[in-house]
Order: structure tokens, then C-alpha cells, then sequence
């Protein structure tokens, strides 16, 4: 991927977030987030250069947004962003034998992601849906009442799809 | 076009979507189709009805027949002997612990019937997508009254006869924000609903946002009206991806219908709301922190005052509430603020949505009178602690409260009572534990939250809160000093004082709170070496009474990590320093020959 490549895609996302809100001071935020939907899960460096020519900020400012917060990720990751929660309803509840049954079927740690490039793992603070615990969010999609063998079936259902090229 | 017969309705909350609601949905609607029953029973999809442990749920009506637990299979069986037939199906339906069968628990059990729903009064009711729904149960004529009948003073003199409080967390008479709002000097305002909940153990604000999107709605453009301000945020968290689609969907329809945009109800009052989509920051739910999230920037707090009622977003005077709060202004416009608070106790009126959570029966959301005694709540609306455990303490206000133990239960729950015992409401998370949560392993769980969630601004919360990490850490490895435990009291007391925000002057209040209650347990760590609950895997050790077992090797089978080992019809042995203490063998044992010891 070439600087130039990143800078139209860039530069396309910026003017689109543009028009589609009223306010024009504060969608940064906004900006990250289409880019990185854009690139699938994660956000190229130089899009902060970019950014900076568009919007006029200092780059430590754009580069220190973008690093604060969790769900941005500089890093390519995996096409399933597997979301785990760690909070007390889930820990109480089961929450560490579902997360080493997830460790141990996906083979990786915390902010890896899988050699195939399917999976990566994160922690999340809690997904409010207690009710259910122990819980995860597999990109979009939330899974509740978790055990160590419901963990493996979600996991080879998803390998399962991916490899009969179910879209 | 024949008239429908029977109303389905089925719960679409988070939880019962993350329990398997959407394929319950297809094979019901799939069945109808094969049946030809599509056209004379309707299904709709609601928000949440509270009960997440017993989802997904639906309720066939004109009866009322409640099923629950459902899935893809079941539900092909409902249709074709409830309504092909006309037989209930039991099998299917509430099941009690004591083994009784209901057909209408949400007309019979005190989960649901203890409930004054206020704020969750469309929960489960209307359909979240449908704006006609909602103003067919009153939806927008709060709105109506303010702008054709009321004046902004009027509108603050009832929230303040209400007697209402911030239900976010810190409990902020809501009149009175408004009237500092209100009186602020400036020709541009904000309103703001914050969206951000993040207190582990409380799910109201999703709950509501989900399945009554429009009451907030309503409740920011009443907000709007009377302070004097055209322009309105919701900051919502990534984590709530339905939450957003929601919302954003109400935001449209209430355009289309004139409560929203320009010129609302053919007044000259124009109001529009814009949302913002956090990116996984705890921090952001303190209100500065939030506004300046919405700015475009870190989301880290400003020093407070200025109030965000005089400087708030860009400076401008703002009014922020959360999410709860304003789905309690359209009744309270509505009935009148002397209405509202008749329920409750004084200093604490109406009503407030709790999140019950852990070692608990009934998990869910309720909504009950302020001043109900966490014994109603925990026993008589949650249904006591599963396994008939013993009760050992409730955590509440999330990483910002503490733990009420099970001696203190009988206290009415109000924002008073609950400061004396060393806690707050917060947010409304109630995380119940049982006998075999170690307070200490909880006190360490919250602030290995915290470490990871400081902004990293000021000193004392950042640099701190780790360092009280590292004392827990040391306590729960059986490494801890006595001199330990004073260090940690000391330091939670600096902490609370000199840090910056809300969020690091209550981020100790979890070990200081359990330290007050639980200090016996402490004791036992750092001087025997013991965790009492044997939850902490450093002092504990799981072992095989060579006397019961009967080497069925269903243990050994059933180990992750091979730390048992043994021949069949002999007795087993469990090799410590392998064993990761998860607890599947205790599971699976029949003959109770596994146990854990400590130390």
C-alpha cells in the first residue's frame, strides 16, 4: 500500500464524514472510525500525515487521539475482532476458564492476532450485557451464557464459514 | 386482509440477541409461513423485558402465555400446539426452583410484579423501530405540553418538586443543573446525553436505549427547549453497536415527524441531535472527559469548576444528563413532579433501574422504588444466590463504590444510606458474590481495572493506583506483609484526595471498602498464607481423597492442561504444580472425592 493510495483513500473518508455532519470542529473521531472500517480493523500511519494536511492540527495531536483509545488499533488485525469482557459479573461467573478455553483454541495471547490473519484477541471493558455472563463480541456480534465448549463450537463455526468461502 | 389473531412478542434486547433471539425469530417466522399463520399472527420484537436469565423470551398474546429459554427448535413446537392447537406448551414455559410451572410469571413472580417501571416503562413493550408505538403510549406529548403549555421555569420548578437525582453516578439534583443551564449567558448551548456507560455490572442505559429510543429523544429536546439550546450530542460507547443503529433510527423518524429538526411542532424552536461513537475509553463517561471526546480530542478530564453548565463543550454552556436520567423527564412533565415523588424516600425520589448481575437467580433489570432493602432486591426480585450458597456481599457503583456485606442487607437502598456504609448507587450495577468470591481477589479485579483505564493525567491516580495493584498482587501471592496492608489503606486515603477527576478520587474505594468489611480476610492472606474463599490459585491447591475415589478417570479426561494422572478403578492424583485450579474436575466428580484446600 503506497502513501499515495492512503491519501486519497484518506482524503475520500475526510470529505464524506464532512458532509454528512453539522458540526465540522470534532469529527476526527468520526474520521478514524470510517478509516478504519475502511481498512478492515486498523488504521495506516500515514493516514495521520494525511490527516493533518486535511485538518490542519498538529500531528502529535492526531497521533495522540488515535493512540488513546482501545478500539483503535495502528496494527493490521485479524477480520474477526474477538472482544472479551473482563469484568466482574463475567470473572465471577466463569469469565477465566471461557478465556483460556479461547486462548487455547485460537492459539494466541491478548493484541495477537492469528497466523491465518482471522482472529485477534482483545479485552474489553465491560459489554453490558451481564445478564448473560460470561460474554464476548465477535466484531458486531455479542454471544452470552459462554462456556469453555460454546467457545469452541462459535470459533470452528466461524473457521468453518471461512473456509467454504461463506461471505 | 384477515385480522390478526395473536400478537407474538418477542424480546430483542442485547441479551437475549446474544442468547440466540435472531434464529428464534426466523424459525418462528418460518414456521408461520409453513403453517399459513403469517398473516393472522403478528410478531413484533421489543427491547428488553428484564429477565435476561430466562432469554430469549417471547409472550403470545391476547393470553399472555410467557415462554422462555427458547431456540430454533422449540419454537416450531410453540407454534404448532399453542397456536395450531390451542394447547400451552409446559415444557416450555416458567419454571421455578422450587420445580413449580407459571404461565404468566410476569403477572405473578415478585421479580415483575415488585417493579415500578418509570424510566423501562416501554421496555418490552413497544417496539423500538416504531415511532407510532411510541406515542401511542404517550411518547412525544411531554414534549407537546412543554412547548405549547409550559415556560422553562415551569418545566424546573416540577423536576425539582420531583425531587429527581442524577442516575449516573454522582446524583446531581437534576432541577438544579438545569437551572444553572438555564441561566447561563450565552447564545449557543448544548445538551448532551451521556451514553458512555461504563460501570462493570450496569446495562440500564443500553437497555433503554435499545428498546425506547425515542423517550431520550424526547427528553433532550425537552432539555433543549428549556435551557435555550439548539444543539444536542449523544455520546455513545463503540461496545453498543445496537444501542447506535437504534438510536440513530429514532433520530430519523422523529424528523420525519416534526419533533426534531427545524421549526418542531410548526414553532420557531429548532433542536437537532448528533451522534458520536466513543472508541473504548472508561474515562470518557466523566462528563469533562466525554465533552472533550466529543471535541475531537483524548478523552481526558478538565479540572472542575468551571462546571460544564457555565463551560462545557466548546466553552459553551452545557447540559449533560445520562441516559436513565432523561427517560424520566417525559412522566415527570407528564404526572407532574409531586407525582414522582411519592415513590421513594426522602433525599432519594422515584424510581431507579438496577442491574442485577453475578451470583444471583434472576439476573436482569429491574426497576423499584428508591429505599427498598437490598434483602427485596437480591431475595425477593432476584431469587436468592444459585446452589443455595450462602450470601456473602454485593458490590455496587461499579469501580467507583464498594461492597455492602450480607449483614448490612436490611439497609434501605438510598444515596445517604449508602455513603454511611462506605459505597454509592453509582450507576445501578448490583454484582452480587457468593462464599466463594475472595474480596481481596475482587478489591485486585477492580483495580487492575483501573491501572488499565487511568487517562494517565495526574500523578496520583496513574502512577498510585499501580502501585496498589502491586500490593494486592503480592497479597494474593502470599507474599504479602502486615506493614502491606497499612501501606494500601494510606494510599487509597492519598488517592481519593489529591486525584483530579471523579473516576481517580473513588478508584480505591473498592479495596478500601472491602478492607472495612472483609478485613479478617486480608488478615488471612498476608499472615496464613490462606485465602478463606480458596479462590486465590497462589494459595490454594485442589486436591483427590484417595479414600472416595473410585478411578472412573472422568477428572483426568476432563483436565485442560493433564495435571491429573492415574490408572482406571484406581485413585487419582492431581499434580499441583501443573494444575491451573479451573475447577472442571471439581465439576465433574460424582463421587465428591475433589476438593480445595487452603493452603
Amino acid at each position: 500500500m503506497s502513501f499515495e493510495e492512503v491519501k486519497n483513500t484518506v482524503k475520500k473518508i475526510y470529505e464524506q464524514v464532512k458532509s454528512e455532519n453539522l458540526e465540522e470542529r470534532d469529527n476526527l473521531i468520526n474520521i478514524l472510525h470510517a478509516i478504519q472500517e475502511h481498512y478492515g480493523n486498523y488504521i495506516p500511519l500515514e493516514a495521520a500525515e494525511v490527516l493533518k494536511e486535511l485538518t490542519g492540527r498538529p500531528l502529535s495531536e492526531i497521533y495522540e487521539v488515535l493512540t488513546f483509545y482501545t478500539m483503535f488499533s495502528t496494527d493490521k488485525r485479524g477480520k474477526y475482532i474477538i472482544r472479551v469482557c473482563k469484568s466482574l459479573p463475567c470473572h465471577v461467573t466463569g469469565g477465566a476458564a471461557v478465556l483460556k478455553s479461547l486462548k487455547d483454541v485460537l492459539g494466541i495471547d491478548y493484541g495477537q492476532t492469528t497466523e491465518d490473519g482471522l482472529f485477534t484477541l482483545e479485552e474489553s471493558s465491560c459489554l453490558g450485557l451481564c445478564g448473560v455472563s460470561p460474554v464476548m463480541l465477535i466484531n458486531d456480534e455479542a454471544y452470552g451464557n459462554l462456556t469453555p465448549e460454546k467457545v469452541r463450537k462459535i470459533i470452528e463455526e466461524i473457521k468453518e464459514k471461512e473456509r467454504s468461502g461463506v461471505k | 386482509m384477515p385480522a390478526v389473531e395473536n400478537t407474538i412478542v418477542i424480546c430483542a434486547g442485547g441479551a437475549c440477541i446474544s442468547a440466540g433471539e435472531i434464529s428464534v425469530k426466523e424459525s418462528l417466522e418460518s414456521t408461520l409461513k409453513e403453517y399459513a399463520l403469517d398473516e393472522v399472527v403478528q410478531v413484533v420484537e421489543t427491547g428488553c423485558m428484564g429477565a435476561c436469565d430466562l432469554g430469549p423470551i417471547m409472550v403470545i398474546y391476547p393470553e399472555g402465555i410467557f415462554y422462555q429459554k427458547l431456540n430454533s427448535e422449540n419454537v416450531k413446537k410453540i407454534v404448532e400446539e399453542h397456536l395450531l392447537k390451542g394447547r400451552v406448551v409446559k415444557e416450555f414455559l416458567y419454571t421455578g426452583p422450587a420445580g413449580e410451572v407459571k404461565e404468566k410469571p410476569q403477572e405473578e413472580l415478585p421479580f415483575f410484579k415488585k417493579q415500578v417501571k418509570i424510566a423501562t416503562r416501554n421496555l418490552g413493550v413497544v417496539d423500538p423501530l416504531s415511532i407510532e408505538e411510541y406515542i401511542a403510549r404517550d411518547g412525544y406529548f411531554a414534549l407537546t405540553k412543554v412547548i405549547k403549555e409550559l415556560s422553562p421555569d415551569k418545566v424546573i420548578e416540577e423536576l425539582k418538586k420531583s425531587g429527581l437525582r442524577g442516575r449516573g453516578g454522582a446524583g446531581f439534583p437534576t432541577g438544579l443543573k438545569w437551572e444553572f443551564a438555564k441561566k447561563a449567558e450565552s447564545n449557543v448551548k448544548y445538551v448532551i446525553c451521556n451514553a458512555d456507560e461504563g460501570d462493570p455490572g450496569a446495562f440500564m442505559d443500553r437497555a433503554i436505549l435499545e428498546g425506547d429510543p425515542h423517550t431520550v429523544v424526547e427528553a433532550m429536546t425537552i432539555a433543549a427547549y428549556t435551557i435555550g439550546a439548539t444543539k444536542g450530542f449523544i455520546y455513545v460507547r463503540a461496545e453498543y453497536p445496537l444501542a447506535i443503529e437504534r438510536f440513530s433510527h429514532a433520530l430519523e423518524t422523529a424528523r420525519e415527524y416534526g419533533f426534531l429538526g427545524n421549526n418542531i411542532l410548526g414553532t420557531d424552536f429548532s433542536f437537532d441531535i448528533e451522534v458520536r461513537i466513543g472508541a473504548g475509553a472508561f474515562v470518557c463517561g466523566e462528563e469533562t472527559a466525554l465533552i472533550n471526546s466529543i471535541e475531537g480530542k483524548r478523552g481526558i478530564p478538565r479540572v472542575k469548576p468551571p462546571y460544564p453548565a457555565q463551560k462545557g463543550l466548546w466553552n459553551k454552556p452545557t447540559l449533560i444528563n445520562n441516559v436513565e436520567t432523561y427517560a424520566n423527564i417525559p412522566p415527570i412533565i407528564l404526572h407532574g413532579g409531586d407525582w414522582f415523588s411519592q415513590f421513594g424516600v426522602e433525599g432519594s425520589r422515584g424510581t431507579k433501574v438496577f442491574a442485577l448481575a453475578g451470583k444471583v437467580n434472576n439476573t436482569g433489570l429491574v426497576e423499584v422504588p428508591m429505599g427498598i432493602t437490598l434483602r427485596e432486591l437480591i431475595y425477593e426480585i432476584g431469587g436468592g444466590v444459585p446452589g443455595g450458597k450462602k450470601l456473602k456481599a454485593v458490590q455496587t457503583g461499579g469501580p467507583s463504590g464498594g461492597c455492602i456485606p450480607e449483614k448490612h442487607i436490611d439497609t434501605p437502598i438510598t444515596y445517604d444510606t449508602l455513603k454511611e456504609l462506605g459505597t454509592i448507587i453509582g450507576s445501578g450495577g448490583m454484582i452480587v458474590m457468593d462464599e466463594d468470591d475472595c474480596m481481596v481477589d475482587v478489591a485486585k479485579f477492580f483495580l487492575e481495572f483501573t491501572v488499565e483505564e487511568s487517562c494517565g493525567q495526574c500523578t496520583p491516580c496513574r502512577d498510585g493506583t499501580k502501585r496498589m495493584l502491586e500490593i494486592l498482587e503480592r497479597i494474593t501471592d502470599g507474599e504479602g506483609t502486615e506493614e502491606d496492608l497499612e501501606k494500601l489503606k494510606e494510599l487509597g486515603e492519598h488517592i481519593m484526595k489529591t486525584s483530579l477527576c471523579g473516576l481517580g478520587q473513588t478508584a480505591p474505594q473498592p479495596v478500601l471498602s472491602t478492607m472495612r468489611y472483609f478485613w479478617d480476610e486480608y488478615e488471612a492472606h498476608v499472615k496464613e498464607k490462606r485465602c478463606p474463599a480458596k479462590k486465590c490459585k497462589e494459595l490454594t491447591r485442589i486436591v483427590i481423597d484417595k479414600e472416595k475415589c473410585v478411578g472412573c478417570t472422568a477428572c483426568a479426561r476432563v483436565c485442560p492442561v493433564d495435571a491429573i494422572s492415574g490408572s482406571v478403578r484406581n485413585p487419582h492424583e492431581i499434580d499441583s504444580e501443573i494444575c491451573t485450579r479451573c475447577g472442571s474436575c471439581l465439576e465433574v466428580c460424582r463421587f465428591g472425592a475433589i476438593s480445595k484446600v487452603s493452603p
